[in-house]
């Protein structure tokens, strides 16, 4: 291995990654907790280390329609985000998967206001999430830049953007050892993009991005094309082909770097394991804790983490969770009034599956809420006291909430 | 695994301390490693945490630290108004920055009290920053005399590779002045 490790904090891993990429456009505005990796990037550009072209934009809504522009004409582009900025982008959101440009955005988690707070939570990534991205949540800052670089391959392969979700504070400023691969590697493992979904010459003008009608119709050459059903049709196919996308590029990955990420899912002692703690992003780290510690108490407990959120994994999730007992779900997010995003979500894939687990979901870490590992073990032991009293469902557990006094 | 809380004012450093440990933990061989300030809105002079874990294996608690092994102490002003032995370990070590005398502290028994004058360190090796003494990476030369779990090669290694040249030069003096003036 010719990686060279150094001490990183995960926003450091990500401009990393973007560098490793060789991005040609970065078009960013400065939001906490995500202005570091920008800041890092804007450095490179500056000191002629990254060539590529650094566009200082007024808001969010006018980084992502650079990222549009330059990625229509075939430029590699990238940006970072975050919360309320996320927030402000969410027409362009929309714009670029539905125009099948393979961006790249980092979104480092934080909590959505009011009130203010700049600390972490999913609930950003999580509002956006039918906008058509691929989104995959990452569990430390290795993951961070390992899968920043494979979202490139992915977006490319399919025409659909790739959403990198990282936990504020949590990974975006603490520091850990991180690998960085070189360059050479990387460069094996991503050649440039080169198969823009349009192609733009301007000595055949096309009119980009046209109104779109309801019914199929003839185009100018008398050719029958879709209507706006058949291009929701087709990008619905693409997210559903980044199923097996997803895992090929892990595995291609590991082949030239040397490190695999489990595609769409991951999994901690879960062979023999009769209570599954389900999560996404740095919380599944910290479960792994849990889940030995529930171990040592005698219960038979493992953890499955969403890699890949959308797509979700519903057949992988079958396949994995069939003949447990429980499968307790841990959000950072709620859809108010309802309950936690990924919960509803395994609820609804778990439905008439073969020797489906119960499905019990538990809030934690809004606004940067602490949690530790034997706050999430005291949850799992709540939820087997349910589920041993004959318990099939039940309301969200709201873990180390203190709404009295 | 060996967990660490730092307690600092705003605009001191602790930050940068955490970081700059971090690093050098990894230089004198712990694979595991992880720093992180404390998350909070930071005001200048206000007091604030850190927290950092060493292991020689992966660290996968992210939570804050609130069973440390050792405290470190910036400021000693901060033994007063924050709880900096809150949920210390048994036998664990408090590394304060200060002139007093161990016994001077009024920290409780069972803790390993060690002292060093890291502000003087600071002073000594003209380590000013817009008038004050800057103690952020001196302070891990007292981190090195008090726990032997880094080197200071990997201290200067580590303050190497966040400051360049002169100010380079000043951090690590400024550590080294405080490492053979630590006291336990």
């Amino acid at each position: 291995m010719s990686d060279q490790v150094s001490v990183m904090t995960g926003n450091e891993a990500a401009a990393n990654a973007a560098r490793l990429a060789r991005v040609q456009v970065i078009a960013a505005y400065p939001i906490t907790p995500q202005s570091p990796v920008v800041e890092q990037l804007a450095a490179w550009v500056e000191s002629g280390e990254l060539p590529a072209e650094f566009v200082a934009v007024e808001s969010e809504h006018s980084a992502m329609t650079v990222c549009i522009g330059a990625s229509t004409v075939g430029a590699r582009t990238f940006t970072a985000t975050s919360s309320n900025g996320l927030a402000y982008m969410t027409e362009q959101v929309w714009w670029a998967p539905g125009a099948r440009l393979p961006i790249v955005m980092c979104v480092v988690n934080r909590a959505m206001a009011a009130p203010w707070n700049v600390l972490n939570d999913q609930q950003d990534s999580m509002s956006v999430r039918d906008a058509g991205w691929v989104q995959l949540f990452c569990r430390d800052n290795q993951e961070i830049l390992d899968t920043t670089v494979q979202a490139y391959r992915i977006a490319e392969r399919l025409h659909v953007p790739v959403m990198v979700c990282y936990d504020g504070f949590l990974l975006s400023h603490t520091m850990m050892p991180v690998a960085v691969p070189a360059p050479e590697q990387i460069d094996a493992f991503l050649p440039p993009f080169t198969e823009p979904f349009t192609v733009v010459d301007p000595g055949d003008p096309h009119n980009i991005g046209p109104v779109v009608m309801a019914e199929p119709r003839a185009d100018e050459t008398g050719a029958t094309r879709g209507g706006y059903m058949e291009i929701r049709a087709l990008h619905h196919r693409a997210l559903l082909d980044a199923l097996a996308v997803i895992p090929e590029t892990d595995a291609e990955y590991a082949s030239v770097v040397g490190r695999s990420w489990g595609g769409l899912t991951w999994e901690h002692l879960l062979d023999d394991a009769e209570v599954v703690l389900v999560a996404a992003g740095s919380l599944g780290t910290q479960l792994t804790v849990t889940a030995e510690q529930l171990r040592a108490e005698g219960v038979k407990a493992g953890v499955l983490g969403i890699r890949a959120y959308r797509p979700f994994p519903v057949e992988a999730l079958r396949a994995k969770l069939a003949g447990r007992r429980l499968a307790l779900v841990f959000d950072k997010a709620l859809s108010y009034g309802y309950e936690g995003p990924i919960c509803s979500d395994l609820r609804g894939a778990m439905l008439g599956a073969d020797g489906a687990p119960a499905v019990f979901g538990a809030v934690c870490g809004l606004g940067g809420r602490d949690v530790s590992p034997e706050d999430l073990a005291e949850a799992a032991r709540r939820a087997l006291t349910d589920l041993d009293a004959g318990a099939r469902t039940r309301e969200t557990d709201w873990i180390n909430l203190h709404l009295e006094g | 695994m060996y967990e660490i809380r730092w307690h600092g004012r705003g605009g001191q450093g602790a930050v940068t301390s955490a970081k700059v440990l971090a690093d050098a933990a990894f230089r004198s061989g712990f694979e595991g490693v992880t720093s992180q300030p404390s998350f909070g809105a930071e005001r200048r002079g206000a007091p604030i945490t850190a927290s950092s874990r060493l292991a020689h294996e992966q660290i996968r608690v992210l939570s804050q630290v609130t069973t440390p092994d050792i405290v470190v102490v910036l400021d000693d002003s901060l033994l007063g108004v924050g709880n900096a032995t809150a949920g210390m370990k048994p036998g664990g070590t408090i590394i304060v920055n200060t002139t007093k005398a161990p016994s001077e502290l009024g920290i409780a028994d069972g803790i390993r009290v060690v002292t060093s004058d890291v502000t003087g360190a600071a002073e000594a090796a003209e380590l000013i920053v817009g008038g004050q003494p800057m103690v952020s990476t001196a302070i891990l030369g007292a981190f090195a005399a008090a726990t032997g779990l880094i080197t200071m090669d990997s201290v200067e290694a580590a303050i190497s590779h966040a400051f360049h040249g002169p100010a380079a030069k000043k951090n690590i003096d400024a550590a080294k002045i405080a490492f053979e003036c630590t006291r336990a």
